[in-house]
């Protein structure tokens, strides 16, 4: 669940007071709207769909490098249409967003990019697959096998990805609800990604190998007017199982939703309320306190794990602040995964 | 003690009011002018740096096209292979009575702007409001007014945080505003580049890397500007120093007895120094804050026509309004005490140095100056040094030096040169009235001589400026005749339009000479590169000031270039010398010429040879050729038959009126100056006057006495005055030429990259002449007044007491 | 009669009356006293004689022109053509060479003659200064200019208003003995100011003014 995209448009100078977080709750006029029961289509719907408000092409991996150290990469292309078309030039409504992260136990690196569509400066081409913005890029002769690469003024990571197992469906084939008012998006991942790859850190490149979690999702309207932020996990497990969860917190308590994946890659939702998320500890970051340590309890699937962050700083210092990074999993389930906070302010 | 001699020295200026409102006037009168000058130059600056901060302008290293502008096709692949770049375009839009910057910015990627920041916070602007058609113009109050009314124009939001005529959009606004579809005037390389990029010079090798200055370029080309008020603004301070110095003098000279009574009654001489420092420090600061306002006064005055100006020469944006500024207030006040206590120099050195009782001389306080021999060395010795400044130097500066040197030189030498002539009178002289006049001027000369050192100056001043903006004139019309030669000039609102009308206008005008221009960077400085057809029209009128021979067959046949006087002189380019105009492409100069008012360089080749390089050139003005009693109805056809606005098709006379007008402009602070200057002098001399007038009753008092009537003795005041100041106003004449001169053929050389032919405006000298005996008229009608009406008991007083 | 002064008075504006109804007459060649205190009203009468002020009442005869019937003009005439004046102090033009100030009077009126005023030169020894400024001279010196000026001029009535006033006794004596001398040999009047009534037992006839009257 990767709504922040809406947040995009707060990026821009302009609109700094227009919005706030509850921008994201608003009505969507002249974009359309996910419908239950619509089939996604593929390779066409790896493409983008200027016709919706908000999309995003979303990539995490958890890495073991030749030096035996863990790291994590981030890679994230949003799209954010201030009007639903696609139009030449720069008077394109299409605008486009991208971070990069690297994130060592001990250090985390990040960088952004803005662009507009129109120009080809940034966009998505279904087949062959191509998602790049400036010099970054996350492209293949089809969804399988992907090139990825991005760079910053201190880092860069080059890495291929290949896919282990089929596209996972989240919700009902792929209509995820994210409230209780039934707002939703179109959401899928391919989460069975096998990487291998070079890091390019200030101390000098890193060989890596690891796993890899794509996750596509695209909408109009998101989140609830009440709704002020989430925290959201995408974890492996040894056994080969996966599990995405989110919690939605507002106002009227929190909306938690999920998909447990089998290792065959067959997907059951979980609905609201049917996942346990605390947090144990807190960790100072910017003046506010982050929850980097949480419980996560699963009583259907007998799974009640502790998730660390591998580095308690990974403070995505963007235009927009959030906190993501890579984690480590133990308890009735060992594994590792990644960790997304936002609206802590 | 201390309290008593206070009271004692304030009660001669309770008893002499007049004395003091004088020195506080001379006091105010230099530091108002020197500080209305620095007023204008710190606001004019200060809008420079204020600019280039709100746009955002050379803090970042750039890149440009060698010509024209940069496809956006490069800027989406130089941003694919890694950099990051900010877009900008940039043009004028025209309005009528004048045009707009606009400057268009991808508001997405560009470094933060003030402007758009304040406007978004004030008015929430969203971002598609901003980004979308039909965008977002941006503008101060006073830019956006001149767009009202303007059909077709995207919403305007108002803020301060811009310069004045500059319009702040997106980019892509921008490029339907000026039509200017997929091109970029430059790319600024923005910090944090990622790691390992490939160079840009592989990547881009046409495009030209223009390094970040600290300053702007408007500051380097504003400099000479500047550095001209500002040696007007010293010149005013020094005339006004001239009053201070005399009436500080004629107040010391007249409690000379106080100052000998309090000594004698015990007061120390440091004190007492130290007292009279005081009280001069106390001046200096009344006199300082009056001048200081007068000066805000004056330059608020001023400012309009100097931003007027600016704007006209250099494209400068400059605010007319003004601005309090505490480092110009602290400057100011220095100022005036420095001068205040330079121009007391002397005064309080002797009160320090003379015995109590030394018994008093008729000139003991005017006549001691420097010896004649010594003053006349020194100033020979100041005109050689700064003759040697400029032949060593060579530079603005030098040029200024040259000039301070001479006019110090010259104002040293003049009571040198006067006594010689006095003395020369004086034995010409017939009749014991006439050798009495004459002897009694050379006996007044050593107190009027500062005076007449400052009526010296206002009057070269005033020759070698006048002489000088004359000379412009004349030369500046003669070459607007040459080089406007078409009858009407027509602008195109796009290329096909462009087309249409040089097609319609073949069989009607007897000629169409297309303006086609490209903008290229020669050795790092912007130059405007024209491409013309061969026609009698350049060959017959094209003001060349060197040439080749068979210039104009090598420009034709493209195998030479023509440059304006501007870019030879900056680049030392010559005809024969060779000039790289496009990465690759390089001409001989085949000639120069004059280009005035135009602060950049300029060139000129065959449009064919142009067009093989730079294929896209834009074709959309014209010049043409057609029997000028024709001209008006042609340019009423045109409008009708093309749609075109009034302003699209500019009859020659109307160009030439606009030219004229912005260089009347130019002139009008350098007028206001000279007029200043010289009425600050005819105040000196009036100081001066009735400073000596103490003297003046024994002088006069024998004469009356003999049977020689008190109205004549009244006129004969006037006369000599008037005399001195011909005499002075004779010998400002060539020190006026000599600074019309260096002015024409050094400082503008320097200033604005031409030279000047002299022309001499004897009608001017003679207007000029009147107006020194008006000044010393006016100055000498108030003494002579008194002296009129003087009871005959006043005059007996000389003879009857002890003063 | 070279000089007749008749019931002449004069007031200051505010002040009391300095000269009451005074009466005096001169000869030609005669040389006359007029002593008195300070402030008794002797250098006024002397200003109004000398046509330098105007007076309230009577009437003043120089040579034969009545001063109450002269505009300013007319005195101004009157001073360069039949007077002449040495004062105490302050006679000379500074800005003329002492050649220049010893002819200056008489060039003015019209009356220059060179041998009289080689002569002059030589009897007040002044030869020696002629190309100094007044101001390079002593005071007795400066003093023989202003005597030499003035009968230059050859005037009718010679008017001094304390000539030696300023000068000490050695010095004052000499300037005396020869102004005495000089105008004897020109044959013009004297009317002489004077406190001392040493000096003014030298002169032909004496007349003292106390406040303003004649004694």
């Amino acid at each position: 669940m990767r709504v922040r995209v809406l947040l995009f448009l707060l990026l821009l100078p302009l609109s700094l007071k227009a919005q706030g977080f509850a921008g994201l709750g608003t009505d969507a006029d002249g974009f359309a709207v996910p419908q239950r029961g619509h089939v996604l289509e593929f390779p066409r719907d790896h493409g983008a769909h200027p016709a919706y408000r908000i999309e995003w092409w979303y990539v995490t991996a958890t890495l073991t490098g030749a030096d035996g150290r863990d790291y994590g990469i981030q890679w994230t292309l949003f799209r954010s249409a201030l009007a639903p078309y696609e139009k030449d030039g720069w008077r394109s409504p299409q605008l486009w967003m991208a971070h990069a992260a690297l994130t060592t136990p001990d250090q985390h690196f990040v960088t952004e990019r803005l662009a507009r569509g129109g120009i080809g400066q940034a966009g998505v081409n279904a087949a062959p697959f191509e998602a790049w913005i400036d010099d970054w890029r996350l492209a293949g002769p089809d969804f399988d096998r992907l090139d990825l690469q991005a760079r910053g003024s201190d880092f860069a990571y080059d890495l291929e990805l290949s896919a282990q197992g089929p596209l996972v469906l989240h919700g009902d084939r792929g209509y995820s609800v994210k409230s209780q008012d039934g707002q939703a998006s179109y959401y899928y991942s391919q989460p069975h990604f096998a990487v291998t790859g070079v890091l390019t850190l200030p101390s000098g490149p890193v060989d890596v190998t690891g796993t890899a979690w794509l996750d596509r999702e695209w909408s109009s309207q998101p989140l609830s007017e009440d709704q002020t932020g989430w925290d959201w996990f995408s974890l492996g497990f040894d056994d080969g199982t996966r599990l995405m969860a989110f919690r939605l917190r507002g106002g009227r308590g929190d909306f938690t939703s999920g998909t447990w994946i089998d290792t065959d890659g067959t997907a059951t939702p979980l609905p609201n309320g049917s996942i346990e998320v605390a947090p144990l500890d807190l960790t100072r970051i910017e003046d506010r306190s982050i929850p980097t340590r949480w419980r996560l309890i699963l009583p259907e699937k007998a799974l009640s794990v502790e998730v660390e962050a591998l580095n308690t700083h990974a403070w995505m210092d963007t235009s927009f602040p959030y906190w993501e990074g890579p984690v480590r999993v133990t308890g009735s389930h060992d594994g590792g995964g990644y960790l997304e906070m936002t609206g802590y302010d | 003690m201390r309290r008593a001699a206070i009271a004692c020295l304030w009660s001669h200026w309770a008893r002499h009011p007049l004395q003091l409102v004088t020195l506080l006037a001379g006091l105010a009168l230099a530091t108002g002018l020197w500080s209305a000058v620095q007023a204008i130059n710190a606001e004019a600056r200060s809008s420079y740096a204020e600019a280039s901060a709100q746009l955002g302008v050379g803090q970042f290293d750039e890149l440009r096209a060698a010509s024209g502008p940069i496809p956006l096709e490069r800027y989406v692949a130089l941003r694919r292979a890694g950099w990051q770049l900010a877009a900008v375009l940039e043009g004028q839009m025209r309005l009528p009575g004048g045009s707009v910057e606009v400057m268009g910015v991808d508001l997405l990627t560009y470094p933060s702007l003030p402007a758009v920041e304040e406007s978004s916070e004030a008015d929430g602007i969203a971002p598609a409001d901003a980004l979308l058609a039909p965008g977002l113009l941006i503008t101060r109050p006073e830019t956006a007014q001149r767009l009202q009314g303007q059909p077709g124009l995207p919403p305007v939001t108002l803020s301060q945080n811009l310069p004045s005529g500059v319009v702040l959009t997106d980019i892509g606004t921008a490029e339907s505003l000026l039509n200017r579809s997929g091109e970029i005037s430059r790319l600024l390389i923005l910090p944090d580049q990622g790691l390992g990029l490939a160079p840009l010079d592989d990547l881009a090798p046409e495009l030209i890397l223009v390094k970040a200055e600290g300053r702007s370029e408007l500051a380097r080309l504003t400099d000479s500007f500047h550095l001209n008020l500002t040696a007007f603004g010293l010149l005013s301070f020094a005339v006004g120093l001239f009053i201070v110095h005399g009436m500080v003098g004629l107040s010391f000279e007249q409690r000379r007895g106080m100052i000998r009574t309090l000594r004698a009654l015990g007061l120390p001489l440091r004190d007492l120094t130290l007292l009279m420092l005081g009280e001069l420090l106390l001046f200096a600061l009344i006199g300082g804050l009056i001048g200081l306002a007068l000066g805000f006064v004056v330059a608020g005055a001023l400012l309009p026509d100097v931003a007027a100006t600016l704007s006209g020469l250099y494209g400068a944006p400059v605010d007319g309004a003004l601005a309090l500024q505490p480092g110009w207030v602290a400057l100011g006040l220095t100022m005036a005490i420095a001068g205040t206590l330079a121009a007391s120099a002397q005064a309080l050195w002797r009160l320090s140095s003379v015995p109590i009782l030394q018994v008093q001389g008729q000139y003991a306080w005017s006549a001691q100056g420097l010896p004649t021999k010594l003053q006349a060395g020194l100033g020979l010795l100041l005109i050689c040094a700064g003759v040697w400044a400029l032949v060593a130097f060579e530079d603005l500066i030098a040029g200024f030096v040259m000039l301070g040197g001479l006019l110090m030189g010259a104002a040293l030498l003049l009571p040198p040169l006067l006594s010689l002539a006095l003395s020369f009178g004086a034995r010409r002289a017939r009749g014991p009235l006439g050798e009495w006049i004459w002897g009694d001027m050379r006996a007044q000369l050593p107190g009027l001589s500062l005076a007449l050192m400052a009526l010296l100056l206002a009057l070269a001043a005033n020759i070698g400026v006048g002489t000088m903006v004359s000379s412009f004139r004349l030369t500046f019309t003669g070459w607007l005749d040459q080089r406007l030669a078409s009858e009407l000039y027509v602008t195109a609102s796009d290329e096909a339009q462009g087309h249409e009308i040089e097609r319609w206008l073949d069989s009607r005008a007897d000629a169409v000479l297309p303006i086609r221009a490209t903008e290229v960077k020669v050795a790092g400085q912007t130059v405007f590169l024209y491409g013309i057809v061969d026609h009698a029209t350049y060959r017959d009128n094209w003001p060349l000031i060197a040439e080749m021979p068979d210039v104009w067959d090598l420009v034709a046949e493209g195998r030479g270039a023509l440059i304006n006087e501007q870019m030879a002189r900056r680049m030392d380019l010559w005809p024969g010398d060779s000039v790289t105009l496009l990465p690759g492409w390089s001409l001989p100069v085949a000639g120069v010429y004059s280009d005035y008012g135009n602060p950049t360089g300029q060139a000129i080749t065959a449009l064919p040879a142009l067009l093989e390089r730079v294929p896209d050139l834009p074709n959309t003005r014209f010049g043409i050729r057609i029997d000028p009693a024709e001209a008006d109805a042609l340019r009423r056809a045109l409008i009708e038959t093309f749609a075109l606005s009034p302003d699209a098709v500019v009859p020659q006379a109307a160009i030439k009126a606009s030219s004229l007008a912005i260089f009347e402009k130019t002139f009008v602070i350098t007028g206001a100056l000279n007029v200043l200057t010289l009425g600050v002098a005819g105040f000196a001399i009036l100081t001066s006057l009735l400073t000596l007038w103490a003297h003046r009753l024994p002088q006069l008092a024998p004469v009356w006495a003999l049977g020689i009537h008190r109205t004549t003795l009244a006129k004969l005041e006037v006369l000599r005055s008037v005399a001195l100041a011909v005499m002075t106003a004779m010998l400002a004449l060539p020190l006026g030429l000599i600074l019309a001169w260096i002015l024409l053929a050094v400082i503008n050389v320097e200033a604005f990259g031409w030279r000047l032919p002299m022309h001499v405006f004897p009608m001017q000298w003679l207007i000029l002449l009147l107006l020194a005996i008006a000044t010393a008229v006016l100055a000498a009608l108030l003494p002579a007044r008194r002296l009129s009406r003087l009871p005959p008991s006043d005059l007996l007083q000389v003879f009857a007491n002890a003063r | 009669m070279l000089l007749n002064v008749e019931t002449v008075s004069k007031t200051y504006p505010g002040g009391r009356p300095v000269l009451d109804q005074v009466s005096l007459a001169l000869e030609n060649g005669e040389t006359l006293a007029l002593t008195g205190e300070s402030g008794s009203g002797k250098s006024t009468l002397l200003n109004l004689i000398g046509a330098l002020d105007s007076f309230d009442g009577g009437e003043i005869t120089v040579a034969g022109t009545a001063l109450s019937g002269l505009n300013e003009r007319g005195r101004a005439t009157l001073r360069r053509e039949s007077l002449a004046v040495v004062f105490q102090q302050f006679n000379l033009i500074p800005s003329l060479s002492v050649e220049q100030n010893l002819s200056f009077q008489a060039r003015l009126s019209g009356r220059s003659d060179a041998a009289w005023l080689a002569y002059l030169t030589e009897r007040l020894g002044l030869a020696p200064f002629l190309a100094r400024f007044p101001e390079q001279l002593s005071g007795g010196q400066q003093q023989r200019v202003a005597i030499g000026r003035a009968l230059a001029a050859r005037p009718a009535l010679l008017l001094a208003d304390e000539p030696t006033g300023n000068l000490d006794e050695t010095a004052s004596a000499a300037v005396l003995d020869l102004m005495l001398e000089l105008v004897g040999e020109t044959g013009c009047g004297l009317l002489l100011v004077t406190h001392s009534a040493e000096i003014a037992a030298r002169l032909d006839r004496r007349l003292h003014l106390s406040g303003g009257h004649l004694a």
